[in-house]
């Protein structure tokens, strides 16, 4: 399963680097704690959050995951793009809260 | 493991309080060094999410700090001092889930009371200095397979 996939599948919006549509999903992880996704996503994974400050950025980054995934309709500061589009971290964005999206991509990846 | 190193590497990263614009810097750039001399791929992931909390740390509650790396063929040592208030009770912060945070940090899902916890999780040797008023440092050594 590629990013691109679930893009498609969900109707996500890409915010930063395309070039990352085509990144494995190797899972998925749902927080808005930073350390806890440090400590505990795997690489490869989707993170959904509702977090949209540019620290979110350097953590994805950190953890090779294979995008962010802003929930709630949030959008994206518009520093924290231009620095997904430095790192080469793809962000996308959906209407669905938390738990729809969680949900949605769960039923797709399991 | 064969690491391509000769001699020992270190590096040093000033580190400015409530500049959370350039977080995670030293430790991407850690991260960077340490792939390029073909560190094992989980020693890096640990030494980058002990390193960017420490950033994080001196980042969100003191107003300077520096972060030390010191690489050797058999192990990394990172040494962050800073210029903070200090914290009155370590064994307290060690606690996961105990913050001290304002309100603003949580908010950015920072201040969980992870952090200390995260980094001695990462590090084989671990260590916190502190004194109140005056500052804080933290020495984390990863030791190689």
């Amino acid at each position: 399963m590629k990013v691109k996939d679930l893009v498609d599948q969900l109707s996500l919006d890409v915010r930063s680097f395309n070039d990352g549509l085509g990144n494995d999903i190797t899972g998925a992880y749902v927080s808005d704690l930073l350390s806890d996704v440090m400590g505990n996503s795997k690489k490869g994974n989707v993170w959904i959050t509702l977090q949209t400050h540019l620290n979110i950025v350097a953590v994805a980054s950190m953890k090779d995951l294979s995008a962010i995934i802003i929930v709630g309709g949030r959008q994206a500061q518009e520093e924290t793009i231009k620095k997904a589009e430095q790192e080469k971290v793809t962000i996308l964005t959906t209407a669905l809260p938390s738990f729809e999206a969680s949900g949605k991509i769960y039923q797709i990846l399991k | 493991m064969a690491l391509n190193i000769t001699g020992n590497i270190d590096g040093i990263f000033q580190l400015i309080g409530g500049n959370f614009s350039t977080a995670g810097e030293a430790s991407t750039q850690l991260k960077h060094k340490l792939a390029e001399i073909g560190v094992d791929e989980e020693i890096i992931r640990r030494a980058t999410i002990a390193t960017f909390e420490a950033e994080m740390n001196v980042i969100i509650y003191a107003a300077a700090g520096w972060l030390h790396y010191y690489i050797t063929p058999e192990s990394i040592k990172i040494r962050i001092e800073d210029m903070g208030p200090g914290i009155e009770n370590i064994e307290l912060a060690m606690q996961e889930g105990y913050s001290t945070a304002p309100e603003w940090v949580r908010e950015m899902g920072w201040g969980a009371g992870m952090g200390l916890p995260n980094m001695k999780k990462n590090s084989d040797t671990f260590t916190v200095d502190s004194v109140v008023g005056e500052g804080t440092t933290v020495e984390m050594v990863i030791n190689f397979p």
